[in-house]
């Protein structure tokens, strides 16, 4: 057993699992808008702000916002664990990566919510 | 009448640490008879009866003892069965990528030993034995063919991208065979441990699927595959 406190849920499978699931539900959410500008003979800005004011479409673009920071967050975890050999540095890249996560994740939140 | 006879081109790592600043890639030439082939082993086995600083590892010359496992023309294999002539010239020689080298093509296995002995390589059975034997039907012995089967020559672990970056996290393709191999055996109790065991980011789920384990496997063996099982019986198990 190796044990590691910085992956997301310091349990191989789990961070797998969620890795996956979050995958799955970034793909759905990728298929729902493009099948929205799909079927949408005209997209204009009124349009696509009507669409964004939903709350059902406001509450999949923030959970698929949080699907793209657990599945960033596994995987920027493996590549660093992987070639950053320093755990000094390592340990520095990992903050910043949350950070950048955690804002990118901020700013979302506050597009959908200003819709 | 004598033989035609022809000469076969040869590029081989040489480093030794005591003397040596850096590795270097030696050119050797061997004159074989035109219509003879023969293993790479025996090859360079001629090689170091003219220079016999030559190092490497060799015991059962025929794909057995896992000795004699080294990097040809880029690729992980064993010396004893790779036919000379399927071979471009020169033929490059390297050690097993990933692990310390000891000299030339010796390398230290060490951490490659450390991660099968993780895996608990044995049977562990707590109940009483049977006067006999702990029998097994057909089909469940069927499940350990593919398995067990392996020499550990570590030519798949060294040629996997994973275990290069974590040797000593990762426990790598050859060691999660094994511990497949005991974990899939119908006479072992401790398949619970044996999977909790495994349940860390790395140990098993450091594999990213690269195949390049069994690509290389001189035996045919498929360590992927083998890991899939043991990540479906993670899953199953609800760690
Ligand atoms: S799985 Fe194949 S390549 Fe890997 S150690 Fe065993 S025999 Fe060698
Ligand atoms: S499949 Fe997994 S174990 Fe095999 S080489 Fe790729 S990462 Fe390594
Ligand atoms: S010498 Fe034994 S496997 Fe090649």
């Amino acid at each position: 057993m190796v044990r590691s406190a910085t992956s997301l849920t310091g349990n191989g499978v789990r961070d797998w699992l969620w890795q996956r699931v979050s995958a799955v539900i970034l793909a759905v959410y990728t298929l729902f808008i493009f099948g929205f500008i799909w079927c949408t003979p005209q997209l204009d800005y009124a349009t696509w702000f009507q669409f964004f004011q939903g709350i059902g479409v406001k509450l999949f673009t923030i959970l698929a916002a949080l699907s793209l920071l657990t599945h960033a967050w596994v995987g920027m975890w493996t590549i660093l664990t992987d070639y950053v050999k320093s755990a000094r540095l390592r340990l520095t890249l990992e903050v910043l990566v949350i950070i950048a996560l955690f804002l990118y994740f901020l700013v979302a939140i506050a597009i959908v919510w200003s819709v | 009448m004598s033989e035609a006879m022809r000469t076969v081109k040869f590029k081989i790592y040489r480093f030794n640490p005591e003397v040596d600043i850096k590795p270097t890639m030696q050119d050797y030439e061997l004159t074989i008879p035109d219509k003879q082939d023969m293993m790479l082993l025996e090859a360079i086995l001629r090689i170091k009866a003219m220079d016999d600083s030559l190092a490497f590892r060799r015991s059962c010359r025929e794909g057995v003892c896992g000795s004699d496992g080294m990097n040809i023309n880029g690729r992980n294999g064993l010396a004893c069965v790779t036919l000379l002539s399927a071979l471009k010239q020169p033929i490059e020689l390297r050690p097993l990528p990933g692990l310390p080298v000891i000299r030339d093509l010796v390398v230290d296995m060490k951490i490659f030993f450390e991660q099968y002995a993780k895996v608990k390589p044995y049977l562990i059975n707590d109940e009483p034995p049977p006067a006999k034997e702990r029998l097994q039907s057909p089909a469940e012995r069927k499940k350990l063919d593919g398995l067990y089967e392996c020499i550990l020559c570590a030519c798949c672990s060294t040629s996997c991208p994973s275990f290069w970056w974590n040797p000593e996290k990762f426990i790598g393709p050859a060691g999660l065979l094994q511990a497949y191999r005991f974990i899939a055996d119908s006479r072992d109790t401790a398949k619970v441990e044996r999977l909790e065991a495994l349940t860390d980011p790395f140990s098993v789920f450091r594999c990213r699927g690269v195949m390049n384990c069994v690509d290389v496997c001189p035996k045919g063996l498929n360590p992927t595959r083998a890991i899939g099982h043991i990540r479906s019986e993670l899953l199953a198990e609800g760690n």
